[in-house]
């Protein structure tokens, strides 16, 4: 690369480029020659790839090893049990060079914030120095949600800026309507708390007292933000630390080159891993959440928000000859009133995550793997909203419930090459998330987020069970977290913790089932709390005959006299309330005041002292067809508590047989009749499919289905005319069939009208995907 | 690295042992996998038209031996289409849309509402075999799920000739 071009006005970018000029110039080579910066040949991997590849190593490993250690900075349970945390390294232009372990979303979204300093003129005003720390969380130009708080640090050189060190840490509130960082109350943007849009917010290594002052008063757990924020800042500061002393070692010139070939070498290696794992040709898969909002247990400020609706993303993959691909999102739903909408990196670059788990397993995770994907995510989706009132506060409720869907299709390449062992049906619904907040044991204000569910179910593979309560797939740390440590952190005792029964989806391997805990509220004063999670729909469909997760519920009781219940010595619920067909809590409450239904979104309920709350941590989806299981492995997953036994029969036909010492083993001859009477059965009460085509049909034209349903197929067809084409089609309907949201008895607001920060004075926001 | 065919089928058969999944999980993937994954497959269905590419457990791609068609096939033996259709839309089904159908499968209050999804369960019309579940709202399409591009798989990916298509 010409790194020596002369240039006017000189620029803080070693060789003299403004950020703008160096970017510009990189992104149009790129354009031109379909390599990263105009990289058709790597000149030191080529001539040293030792070199190259200790380099790779050195810093990868120190990246790694900040984290890791400034982990130990953090007080949030989060980020110290969970490990809710990121580092990345990025080139001059943002492009990311490597990153560590954790929440590697954020390979993307820091370096969102880094282009959009660079292209809105931060060179200019703020100004960049050396030794400057930069601030941002702002999720319309690039973040998750607002709760992933992002550290930047520009690295410079002997004057020259040669590169940037970003840090996420996920923290536990970020001052929203609502305690708790990923809340439901509020149906704006102005609600979701804290936004910062690449502030700077530090000098000479030193935060600025200002930003001190105001920061901490702006979110409700200011212990925790600090001690996040030192976290984050050692982090970066190690890492400059350790840029400086590789290039003192291995020259200037080689790291230069590391910063762009890496990138490069990112995006070969993916084609390269397509090429290796999957099959040329197109996958078709959806994905579909509920948002109950029409119950009167979700509070929000706006009736136009007070509606039922269905979020949903069809997507198609198509991979070339070449190991090119397209993944385009057509009929995806438009932006809503909730909090539960995305910036198109966050949606892309969470992508990265998962394919890290099987397309793509090694360290060298970067930017190179987007430059080799081409994204359309239509204008005004939820994943690419046009309009700058959205809030994004869980966009996770939808993200990792669409993002499953793409595991189906690339499990669909991988079943076919006869590598069945990277075959992964999906992953659960990655909820509850028990969330609240008033004051503490502590008596301070304060809020809590659990984070167990980052311990849900996992999907079958083609060879082997889901493992159960055990991990969620976008998030590599897969930790429960010790009891002990949530109790310090929250004023919730434990009663119990327990395998959640039958929430795996069945299957010839089933999927894996998540767990329970039940909190008992214990010295909170002034207390709330929320739940957020799928409940009417299972977002995680089986693979191959293989069913669907179970979906999710709420329980909480209230007034439930367990103090009294406690000092007469009585009986109080631990556990063993596993099926909530035939509850057991309900009858050692009896006065108590207990919700047990669908509604698994709510908002801020109050609770007080011995009232309690399940957290129900979802499974994961089956493979294959249940009839199919070893009937030993049913006997054994009843004996374990992971399958309810009446679903022995219904669900795998496998009849139970005492086994002795209470445990339950398999007749083995009711068992083949069983299933050999399952199979006749289907056939009989199936249709040829074209036959319920019809049948179907006729409900279509007849307008036959729920409001939320038809509002799903309206917003989709109106910003995803090829969705609705191939709809039409399909069901061969007449061209005076019409499915208009505006003729719906609910209200739509946003869907004429909306305005996206672009149209702001001074802001140039940055296209990452074709739109 | 490669692996012995015993190897390849404990794989098939759901027992391969641990040391060797955490090899193939963890080093560069075997090309010559799919030709020893395709003759292992071959020897489990009780017909002899070779497997092009499986789709399923119990569903595969075959060359028709009688007239050279590529066709979408069971375990069971039922030819379901060619092999660039939806095979679902000439399998049998069966809608789970009531609670009461849904609670066959999970607890109540864990079993989605089927007034915001239903189950579709597609069979194979011979064996009664699952073969695919769908789980979209009301009112959605059957999807076409994979097209694949086999002419470029065997001939530019794997360097195997393309079976005769008629």
């Amino acid at each position: 690369m010409n790194i020596q071009s002369k240039v006017e006005n000189r620029g803080i970018v070693r060789g003299g480029e403004t950020l703008k000029e160096h970017r510009d110039r990189l992104m149009e080579a790129t354009k031109r020659t379909r390599h990263y910066a105009g990289l058709q040949q790597t000149e030191l991997r080529d001539s040293d790839p030792i070199k190259y590849n200790k380099l790779f190593s050195r810093l990868r490993a120190g990246v790694v090893d900040a984290r890791e250690t400034a982990k130990k900075i953090a007080a949030s349970p989060i980020v110290e049990q969970e490990g809710e945390l990121c580092f990345t390294l990025y080139n001059a232009a943002g492009d990311s060079i490597l990153t560590s372990t954790g929440i590697i979303i954020h390979v993307g979204t820091m370096g969102a914030a880094i282009k959009y300093m660079i292209e809105n003129g931060w060179e200019d005003n703020p100004g960049i120095r050396d030794k400057d720390i930069f601030c941002n969380n702002d999720s319309l130009i690039g973040n998750v949600h607002p709760c992933d708080i992002h550290t930047i640090v520009p690295i410079f050189h002997e004057g020259e800026l040669i590169g940037w060190v970003g840090g996420v840490t996920h923290v536990i509130d970020t001052g929203s309507v609502g305690p708790g960082s990923m809340s439901t109350g509020q149906v704006q943007r102005f609600g979701d708390g804290y936004s910062i849009t690449c502030r700077k917010i530090g000098e000479n290594d030193t935060l600025f007292r200002d930003w001190l002052h105001e920061s901490q008063r702006m979110v409700r757990t200011t212990r925790y933000w600090m001690l996040d924020e030192r976290t984050r800042v050692a982090g970066c500061h190690m890492i400059r630390d350790l840029v400086q002393e590789v290039i003192a070692d291995e020259g200037i010139e080689s790291y230069w080159k590391f910063a762009y070939e890496a990138v490069e070498h990112g995006r070969v290696g993916l084609q390269a891993r397509i090429k290796a794992m999957t099959i040329p040709g197109k996958y078709r898969q959806v994905g579909f959440v509920d948002v109950p909002y029409a119950h009167e247990d979700v509070r929000v400020p706006s009736d136009f928000a007070k509606v039922d609706t269905i979020m949903h993303t069809p997507s198609e993959i198509t991979i070339r000859g070449d190991g090119t691909w397209r993944l385009d999102f057509e009929g995806s739903s438009r932006w809503g009133w909730h909090t539960y909408n995305a910036h198109q990196v966050s949606f892309t670059s969470g992508i990265w995550v998962m394919m890290t788990q099987s397309l793509i397993p090694t360290e060298m995770i970067n930017d190179g793997a987007a430059y080799g994907t081409e994204f359309r995510l239509p204008k005004g989706t939820w994943m690419n909203p046009d309009d700058r009132r959205v809030a994004f506060s869980y966009s996770w409720h939808f993200l990792v419930s669409s993002w499953t869907a793409l595991w189906r299709g690339l499990s669909r390449a991988y079943f076919g090459r006869g590598y069945l062992e990277e075959v992964n049906v999906g992953n659960a619904n990655t909820s509850n998330w028990l969330q609240g907040g008033g004051f503490n044991q502590y008596d301070e204000i304060h809020a809590v987020n659990s984070f167990e569910c980052a311990a849900n179910g996992v999907g079958a593979s083609a060879h082997m069970d889901g493992i159960s309560h055990a991990a969620a797939v976008w998030n590599p740390e897969g930790d429960m977290g010790d009891m002990e440590i949530w109790e310090l952190a929250e004023p919730l005792v434990y009663l119990g913790r327990q395998i959640k029964a039958s929430s795996g989806g069945a299957g010839k391997y089933r999927g894996g089932c998540g767990f329970e805990s039940l909190r008992m509220v214990w010295n909170a004063k002034d207390w709330t709390m929320f739940f957020m999670g799928n409940g009417h729909i299972s977002s995680d469909w089986g693979l191959m005959g293989g069913y669907p997760a179970a979906s999710g519920y709420r329980f909480e009781a209230h007034d439930t006299r367990l103090k009294e219940i406690i000092a007469e010595g009585g009986a109080i619920p631990h556990g063993g309330d596993t099926d909530p067909e035939n509850p057991t809590w309900e009858a050692m409450l009896p006065d108590a005041r207990i919700k047990r239904d669908k509604q698994a979104i709510t908002t801020e309920a109050m609770f007080k002292d011995y009232d309690l709350y399940l957290n129900y941590m979802r499974g994961g989806p089956g493979f294959g067809d249940p009839l199919d299981r070893e009937p030993q492995k049913v006997a054994d997953d009843v004996n374990g508590g992971y399958l309810l036994p009446r679903f022995a029969e219904s669900v795998y036909g496998v009849i139970l047989a005492q086994a002795g010492d209470g445990m339950q083993g398999v007749d083995q001859a009711a068992t083949e009749a069983k299933r050999k009477a399952i199979r006749k059965a289907r056939l009989e009460e199936s249709v040829p499919t074209r036959q319920w085509m019809e049948s179907e049909r006729e409900k279509i034209l007849a307008k036959d289905a729920g409001t939320h349903v038809q509002q799903m197929f309206a917003a989709s067809f109106k910003l995803g005319p090829r969705f609705e084409q191939q709809f039409r089609s399909f069901w061969n309907l007449p061209a005076d069939w019409k499915l208009m949201e505006a003729d719906l008895p609910i209200p739509s607001y946003g869907r004429e009208y909306s305005m996206d920060i672009s149209e702001l004075p001074d802001v140039k926001t940055v296209q990452f995907v074709e739109e | 690295m490669a692996y012995t065919k015993t190897k390849i089928k404990d794989l098939v058969d759901g027992k391969i042992d641990r040391d060797t999944l955490h090899t193939m999980l963890s080093t560069p993937k075997d090309k010559e996998r799919f030709q020893t994954y395709i003759e292992i497959l071959q020897e489990q269905v009780e017909w002899d038209d070779p497997i092009i590419l499986p789709l399923g457990p119990k569903l595969y791609i075959v060359q028709r031996k009688s007239d050279r068609k590529w066709m979408i096939r069971s375990q069971a033996g039922h030819d379901f289409c060619e092999w660039d259709q939806n095979w679902k839309l000439h399998a049998r089904i069966r809608v789970r849309e009531t609670a009461e159908k849904m609670e066959e499968l999970y607890p109540r209050l864990m079993a989605p509402s089927p007034d915001w999804q239903v189950i579709r369960e597609y069979f194979c019309p011979i064996s009664g075999d699952l073969l695919d579940v769908e789980a979209p709202t009301p009112w959605y399409p059957v999807i076409h799920d994979f097209e694949p591009d086999i002419d470029t798989f065997y001939k530019d990916w794997l360097g195997m000739a393309v079976p005769e298509r008629a």
